[in-house]
């Protein structure tokens, strides 16, 4: 699974991307905030919030419940503000 | 049509291009977003927009889908940009075409209203205390809610999506 960061998550995780295997009882994008968090660092400050995240799975925004797998692209971002 | 670019556009020259050849045309509405140099009181010596590449040109086609679906348009274009931009420098243009005004000018509201809060850009904002992340406003949210629930103004000429 390939995980994207943007803005300012970026910089809390201190990285732009990262492929990771999350265990199997990982199945969607909440638990995949939980399980990132639990790794500390970086990643517990990005996630203190995860109201304020917004995730995109395979370049199509996304909700907490929806699922996640292998191979999927799973990316972190604020609330975005284009035009 | 959609363009994410890095480079400068003149606006001049992406209407004429639009509406050349085609005589069908009765009207073009634009917006063009342009970096200021002051936001909350603070001086701003630059913006650097971030996006998500492999996502913004769908996102965008989506956008651009929506509106075509919505009103009777002759043409559509967005460009945005990203990178670094200075106060002055055009960062948005939308521009609609349609026989009759009121298409083009509606459609061309609501596309800057959904890019506000569709579109996967992030703005830093480079003041005197430092980079700062603009925040998402709630008033955009809310304005751009507000197309979920108006019909265009051609109820009978327009499948307005519920």
């Amino acid at each position: 699974m390939r995980l994207l960061y943007f803005a300012w998550l970026r910089e809390k995780a201190g990285i732009n991307s990262e492929e990771v295997n999350p265990p199997s009882e990982v199945a969607t994008v909440a638990d995949l905030i939980e399980w990132l968090k639990a790794r500390g660092g970086g990643h517990a400050v990005a996630f203190a919030d995860p109201t304020i995240v917004r995730v995109a799975v395979n370049q199509e925004y996304a909700k907490l419940s929806d699922s996640v797998a292998a191979g999927d692209e799973v990316a972190f971002f604020p609330p975005v503000t284009g035009g | 049509m959609i363009r994410v670019q890095e480079q400068d556009f003149e606006f001049g020259t992406e209407l004429a291009a639009m509406t050349e050849g085609n005589h069908g045309i009765g009207g073009v509405c634009s917006f063009v977003g342009l970096v200021r140099d002051i936001a909350s009181g603070e001086t701003v010596s630059s913006m650097t927009l971030e996006h998500y590449p492999e996502m913004t040109e769908k996102a965008l086609a989506d956008i651009e889908a929506e509106a075509r679906g919505r009103w009777p348009l002759e043409d559509a274009l967005i460009i945005h940009r990203y990178g670094r931009l200075e106060p002055g420098d055009n960062i948005v243009l939308v521009a609609t075409a349609s026989a009759h005004r009121e298409a083009a000018i509606e459609a061309c509201h609501f596309l800057i209203d959904w890019l506000k809060t569709k579109a996967p850009f992030w703005k830093l904002e480079e003041t005197p205390d430092g980079g700062k992340w603009v925040d998402a406003r709630d008033i955009d949210d809310a304005t751009a809610a507000r197309w979920v629930e108006d019909k265009s103004a051609f109820g009978g000429e327009s499948d307005a999506a519920d």
